[in-house]
Formats: structure tokens, sequence, C-alpha cells
């Protein structure tokens, strides 16, 4: 019986390493209980992001859960009016969008749930446009080959470059981005700004993530203690039984 | 008269307390493999219950579908945690039944006079995988889409009927809306179906009485006990001894399982596959399209069997044949004796090796296929066979131990 546990217990190892993604991540190192962090977050979103890409499930009023007023939303990040309880949708019309883009501006309401790696692939994706003649917009990126849209932050972090080089199979790939033009922040400022937005998105993703968790500690304690009582409870009745 | 008494007059309420719980008599040797039976009952009601709760905000219509659930996760008071009970609770279900299955295969709970029972477990397994299956199509995600767009294409290997028949599955000609709300439809029933075969299989649970991990039938050995002079001896009331010690069950189980819902809801993309977390566009195929885990190791061996005479039925075949040689097996088992404790080491090795093959399998299934990984699945896919197919034989020429007269600790 041990032996066969055993054996089954070895057998599911595989299944403990998670598949790793090709693309290297940095780790976005992100703090969900960080609201400053949040509330630039949603600050670089509104400005940003939004003119292309809508979070479709969050509402604004939501934000208040890192600190924000209702007034401090309705006037500092809503620029079209509406109320504080609609959803962040974007004005950019998605049939339009598909022609100029050729795909339309993905709803990033659940990104950090959709890419493996979550905030960390947000945050490595933010900074690893370089630029390539051969795309439409003049920019690749490492993390996302071949995406549809232009490295709308160039202007803060500056021009990046790839150094290429040839793996064992003869394919060119990029070794590593170099800041051949700096933008208007540094790369520490940049780096920040990433974070910011990978926090954000991160809390956008899953609002309730932190209070999920609280609360689970409470149902564990609460189970561990009931776990006790109803073992004594068992062993209490099973006096009878021999 | 007592309220009982003139209850007892008018429905069998005494009677049936005691029958199926009170003064049935089960073996007092039940070990941890036990716990499974009443587990799955209890996630059930909890599928059941959230389920209805979540009824009440999904939407089963293809352009409101995806933003539904959302809505519940973010909108609906305690939505998150109702969507995460019912969503854990489908993966915990699996694992329950799985566990409780192998129970039934290393203590021989399938021998006669069980082999009804044994059946009776099989129609609520492929039940539960229908329910499973049309279930993980409502959230609409890209997993959601793909995942029922390939499970529906295997009919259509079908040869002759194949076409028409995918057609009329999903009422159209791609998975869309209307496949989506008659998903809706058996998704909501079918669990009432499954409730009514639970009450069949305890029903004829207790008609032939509990197996134990000896193997021994209870009913054979000597009668009396201190509760009653007709019971056997080896007998313990249901209630309350295995209830008190369901009970411990139960909070053990819950620690685990909310410990999911809690702390782990997707399990690492397990429970909650990443791709799902897109809407559904039958525009874009995903680059790795894998059923969630507990249709894998059927999935595996789909893809291990390759086309012959210009078709692919020959996988849809063996992947049918697997979960169908599994109704047989009361009468695939030959052995003198029927737990895994008084079996002999063939017996035992064969066990491990179909275990080993099935997680091997559930892990194939999960992975694009390589040329490597296909020949493992083949070897797999014979290797699960071998267990039910050479059982006639391996069961009866192996060597058995004697069998005690009455249980063991």
């Amino acid at each position: 019986m041990k032996k066969l546990i055993a054996i089954f217990s070895l057998a599911l190892l595989p299944l403990v390493g998670f598949a790793s993604d090709a693309v290297h991540l940095e780790s976005a190192n992100i703090d969900l209980t960080d609201h400053a962090a949040m509330q630039r977050g949603a600050k670089y979103f509104v400005n940003y992001c939004q003119g292309c890409h809508s979070l479709k499930y969050f509402r604004y009023e939501n934000m208040q859960k890192f600190g924000l007023t209702k007034d401090q939303i309705r006037n500092n990040l809503m620029f079209s009016g509406g109320k504080v309880g609609d959803l962040m949708t974007t004005a950019m019309p998605a049939a339009a969008s598909a022609e100029w883009f050729g795909t339309t501006p993905p709803d990033l309401t659940l990104t950090a749930r959709l890419k493996h790696g979550g905030a960390d692939w947000i945050y490595t994706y933010l900074k690893s446009f370089y630029v390539d003649e051969s795309r439409p917009f003049g920019v690749n990126n490492v993390v996302f080959p071949n995406v549809g849209m232009p490295h709308v932050l160039m202007e803060l972090q500056g021009v990046q470059e790839a150094v290429k080089e040839k793996d064992e199979h003869g394919n060119m790939h990029v070794k590593e981005l170099k800041l051949v033009k700096p933008g208007r922040l540094s790369a520490e400022e940049y780096d920040e700004m990433a974070r910011d937005l990978a926090t954000f998105l991160t809390h956008v993703a899953e609002p309730v993530k932190l209070e999920r968790q609280h609360l689970g500690i409470w149902v564990m304690l609460f189970l561990l203690v009931f776990f006790v009582i109803s073992v004594m409870l068992k062993k209490e009745y099973w006096k009878d039984v021999h | 008269m007592s309220l009982m008494t003139w209850i007892d007059e008018r429905f069998p309420a005494t009677k049936v307390w005691n029958e199926h719980l009170a003064q049935y008599y089960a073996p007092k040797n039940f070990n941890f493999w036990y716990f499974f039976g009443s587990l799955a009952m209890l996630v059930l009601v909890n599928q059941i219950v959230t389920g209805i709760w979540l009824a009440m905000a999904y939407k089963p219509d293809a352009t409101l579908a995806f933003a539904s659930v959302e809505y519940i996760m973010r909108d609906v008071n305690w939505g998150w945690l109702i969507r995460y009970l019912h969503s854990t609770g489908a993966s915990a279900f699996f694992i329950v039944i799985y566990l409780h299955m192998f129970r039934g295969l290393m203590y021989g709970s399938y021998r006669k006079p069980r082999e009804l029972l044994w059946i009776i477990g099989m129609i609520i397994y492929v039940a539960m995988m229908a329910t499973a299956f049309f279930g993980y199509l409502l959230p609409w995600g890209q997993m959601s889409y793909w995942g029922a767009q390939v499970i529906v294409n295997l009919f259509s290997a079908i040869p002759v009927i194949g076409d028409d028949l995918s057609i009329w599955i999903r009422g159209d000609y791609v998975i869309s809306d209307a496949t989506l709300n008659r998903f809706f439809a058996f998704h909501f029933l079918l669990p009432f179906i499954l409730a009514a075969l639970v009450f069949i299989h305890i029903v004829a649970l207790h008609k032939v009485g509990s197996n134990n991990p000896d193997g021994i039938e209870i009913k054979k050995g000597p009668k009396g006990n201190r509760w009653s002079d007709t019971a056997p001896a080896d007998g313990i009331p249901f209630h309350p001894y295995y209830s008190v010690k369901d009970i411990a069950g139960v909070v053990g189980f819950l620690i685990i399982f909310l410990g999911i819902v809690f702390f782990l809801p997707d399990m690492g993309g397990y429970f909650l596959e990443a791709p799902n977390f897109e809407p559904a566009n039958p525009l874009k195929t995903p680059e790795h399209i894998a059923p969630v885990w507990y249709f894998t190791p059927f999935y595996a061996m789909l893809r291990a069997v390759p086309s012959f005479a210009g078709t692919q039925v020959w996988g849809v075949i063996v992947m049918g044949a697997a979960i169908v040689v599994l109704f047989f097996l009361p009468w695939l088992d030959k052995s003198p004796v029927k737990s895994i404790r008084y079996k002999g080491p063939i017996s035992k090795i064969m066990l491990a090796i179909f275990v080993v093959s099935f997680v091997i399998l559930a892990y194939l299934g999960m992975k694009p296929s390589t040329p490597g990984r296909t020949l493992l699945a083949q070897i797999c896919t014979i290797l699960y066979f071998v267990f039910f197919l050479g059982m006639p034989i391996y069961s009866k020429i192996d060597k058995t131990k004697p069998v005690p007269e009455r249980v063991t600790k």
C-alpha cells in the first residue's frame, strides 16, 4: 500500500514543474498593498493606454479600493464624463481600430491572469519594445513578437535597439536590448512606471484577491480548530468499537 | 401520540432512518480510502447549490456569457466565492471520484455481489463527465470554446453519420450561441439526474452491504454485536460511528479544498486555465488546446492512436473503449480473493502500472505532442488496456494469501 502511494506521488512529479516560457521575464516585484503605486498606475493607464484599450469589466468607482475618493476619480481619471459607476471602456470604435491596427486592441482587464507570468509579463512587455523597421509601427517586442501596436511610451523610455545573435540552430534571436536614445525618464523612473502599471493591472484582473486571501486565513484557522474537535468527537464515539 | 408516531403511520421516516443509518451495519475496519464516497456527495451538493446561485446571474448568450461571469466575479456580492467554489468543486469532484474508484479497484469492491453497484457508479462517472463537459463551455473563454470544438469534432470522425451527428450536437456548423444555450440547459439538468443516480447507488450499496479493505463479507461471518444479536459481528451502525468519522473527513477535505479556493483558485492553470481569461474567438485558434486535467488521460489516448485506412475514428474508439472496459471489470477479475491485501505480486504490480500509466497519460494529455511523448502515450495506452484485458489471466494464475475469517484492524 505504502509502495503504491510512493509510486503514485512519484508519477505526479512532472505536474509540479510548470512549462517555462521561451522568453525570460523580469520580476516586477509588485506589491498589491501599495496603494500609491496603483493610483499612479491608474493615472498612466487612463493617459497612455485607455485611448485604445478598455478595462470593460472594471468600474471607475472600484478604484476606491486603493484609496481614491469618488471625486478624485471623477476629476482626475475620467475624461469623457459619464458616471463613476461606469465600466472603463475606451472611446476607440472597435471596428475602425481593427482596420487601423489589423486587430482591435484587446481589452486589458484580465491580462494579468491571461498571460503566463502575470505582472512580470506586463512589466517585461512594457520594457521590451525595440526598433524594427519591418513592422508597420517601426517597433517590435521581445515578449510579444510582431505585436500590432506602436511603442506608446517611447517618448518616455527612449529608443531601444536589439542586439541579435545566432543560436545553435542558426536562427537569429534577440540577445539584449540597448538604449540608443534616452527618453524623458531615466531607466529607473521608467522601470518604476512599468511596475506601477503592472501593479494596477494585476489589481484590476482580480480586485478581490487580497480580501480573498485575508478571509482565507480566518477560514483556515476555524477549520483547523474544528478539525481537532471533530477528531476528538470521533475518538470519543469510537471508544465503544473494539 | 407523539409526532414521530403520527408521521411513521403515514411515512416510514423512522424505518428509513434505521435501515440506512442507525441500523445499517458497516464493516468496522474502514480506512482512509472510505472517506471519498461521502466527500463525493458533499461536492455534488456544493456544485448544485453554487451552480443554482451562479445561474441567477449567468447569461447563456454568446455575446453576454463571458461578461456575465466577470460580473459575478466583481459585482455580485460574494459572487467570486460562489464561482471559485464551483470551479474548484468541478476539479475536486473528479479527484474525489478517481480516488473513490481507485479504492474500488484496490479492494475488489466491484466483485460479486456488487457488480450492479459498480455499474451504477460507472454510469454516475459518465454522467459526471458529460456534466463537466457541458459546464466547461459556459464561461465562453477561448479554452471553453476550442475545447468544446475538439470534443464535438470527435463525433464527426464516426463514419457515414459523423458530420451530421456533430452538427446535430452543436445545433450549428460551428460552436455558437445555439450550442451554448443547449449546453447550459443540459448542464443545469444533469446534476439532478446525477443526484438521482447517487440515490440509486446508495440503495444498491445498502442492499449488498459495504465491502471493506479485507474484502470479507461481514454478512457471511458470525452474528451478534453490542447493538444487535442478529447484526454481523464485524459491523457497526453507520450512525453515529461513521457519521462522526465522516465529519472529521469532511473537515480535513475542506482544509485542502478551501485552501485552494482562497489561496490558489487557478491552481497554477490546472483548475482555471489561463487562455480562458480571454473571450471565445471563433477566428483565433489558441496555439495549444488541451482539455481540463480530468479528461486528459483519455485525450492522450485519442492522440496516441494513429489514423488508419483514411480515418481517425480508431482514436475515438480506443478512447471510448477505455471507459467501456471499466463497466466489465466485475467479470474480468477472476481472483479467488477480493482485496489487494490478499492478492499476489502480479496483481499488485499490475495495479501500480495501471495507476502510473493513467497519471502519465493525464500529464501527456496536457502537453503539446512530440514524437517522444506520442510513443510514451502509446505505451501507456497499451498498459492501461493490458491491466484490464490481461486481468482474466493474471488474476487467475497469481498467488494469493489466505483471507482471515474476521476483518483485521
